[in-house]
């Protein structure tokens, strides 16, 4: 009646501790990017706001989503899809830039 | 009497059916990159448009539904965490507290929306057509970007909610024996349930010719040290979709709240 010889079944139960941790960081980047908002950087301005959402959106992915503990295949399949949206914006900018 | 032991062998395959639903999240990211790379190329047309109409959007509400949201994600992990410790209530208020956090999310989005509609803001409105180009594409973009955003919000509350009635009956496996399929190691005995000494605690009527199926269900709560990721994966497929819908939230408030 069992999956015992299944190798699946052996994943490690997360402890509740990290997902607090995890959860408290993405507060803390929330109120660093409302703030860094008030504050004149100029253009940079977006680059602060986009590189903070990109770095809340990894700490998503890796411990809410998981990522941290799956196989290389998963981050295959994530660098394909960010490199596909570089691509895109990328290319659309060289046109759009330069008209 | 002679027992016979049939095994309760249900295929389920956890990484196939993970990889199904990154796969799924991926065209997901597509859609709103999509919508993302038009903010981007407008932005970058409109500069000083998009600044003055952000200024309109209510940067305190946009903080607070990143909150609810963030913390909606803490819940929602937290509820898989506690299936794989082998609390069931744990995970029920969690994944509850999930559905609630996500109706809260869009009560606020509804008052936004509809202090925006009461001001003649909203696609179409001529109030809004006299407006710089510019701002006419932002609100554009902000409506089309959090209405679909809030469908899926609201898809997600009701996946969430499927769950729930799921973590609250499951894990339960089906077998069914038909005739031709297995019957006929039953046929002449009865179906009973032991205890590990083989003293029965149920016996069923015997299983005569008249018999064409025999269905046994088992329903069970897994406590940690017999714990099965695949008896979960649907609850935490549906706990990668409320997490990309709050990845992209992520996105979605600097570049409409945080730009003035």
């Amino acid at each position: 009646m069992s999956h015992d010889h299944d190798h699946e079944a052996a994943h490690e139960p997360v402890s509740y501790g990290i997902y607090f941790v995890t959860w408290l960081a993405l507060l803390v980047l929330t109120a660093i990017t409302v703030t860094a908002a008030g504050l004149h950087f100029g253009a940079l301005n977006v680059l602060v706001a986009l590189a903070i959402a990109a770095t809340k959106a990894t700490i998503v992915l890796y411990f809410f989503m998981h990522l941290k503990y799956e196989t290389t295949i998963f981050h295959r399949m994530l660098v394909i899809v960010i490199v596909t949206l570089a691509i895109f914006i990328g290319l659309t900018f060289t046109d759009v830039l330069f008209r | 009497m002679s027992t016979h032991s049939i095994a309760l062998e249900q295929h389920k395959d956890y990484t196939g059916s993970k990889i199904a639903i990154w796969l799924f999240l991926i065209t997901e990211v597509l859609l709103f990159g999509g919508m993302f790379l038009l903010y981007s190329v407008y932005r970058a047309d409109f500069a000083q448009d998009f600044h003055h109409a952000a200024a309109e959007l209510d940067t305190l509400v946009g903080t607070l539904n990143t909150l609810i949201l963030l913390t909606s994600s803490l819940s929602m992990a937290l509820s898989i965490a506690a299936t794989h410790h082998g609390n069931r209530k744990l995970a029920l208020i969690m994944l509850a507290l999930t559905v609630i956090m996500g109706g809260a999310f869009m009560v606020n989005k509804y008052l936004e929306w509809g202090a925006k509609i009461s001001h003649h803001i909203y696609p179409g409105s001529e109030v809004l057509l006299a407006r710089p180009k510019g701002e006419i594409i932002f609100f554009g973009l902000y409506f089309t970007m959090t209405g679909v955003h809030g469908l899926h919000v609201l898809v997600g509350m009701v996946l969430l909610t499927v769950m729930f009635f799921r973590v609250l009956n499951q894990p339960a496996s089906e077998v069914r024996f038909a005739a031709g399929h297995g019957l006929q190691h039953a046929a002449g005995g009865r179906l009973a349930i032991v205890d590990e000494r083989g003293t029965p605690l149920w016996k069923g009527e015997r299983i005569d010719g008249t018999v064409e199926h025999i269905v046994v269900k088992t329903r069970y709560w897994p406590v940690k040290e017999r714990f099965r990721v695949q008896d979960f994966n649907q609850l935490e497929n549906s706990g990668l979709y409320w997490h990309i819908v709050d990845i992209i939230w992520i996105f979605l408030f600097p570049l409409f709240y945080l730009i003035t």
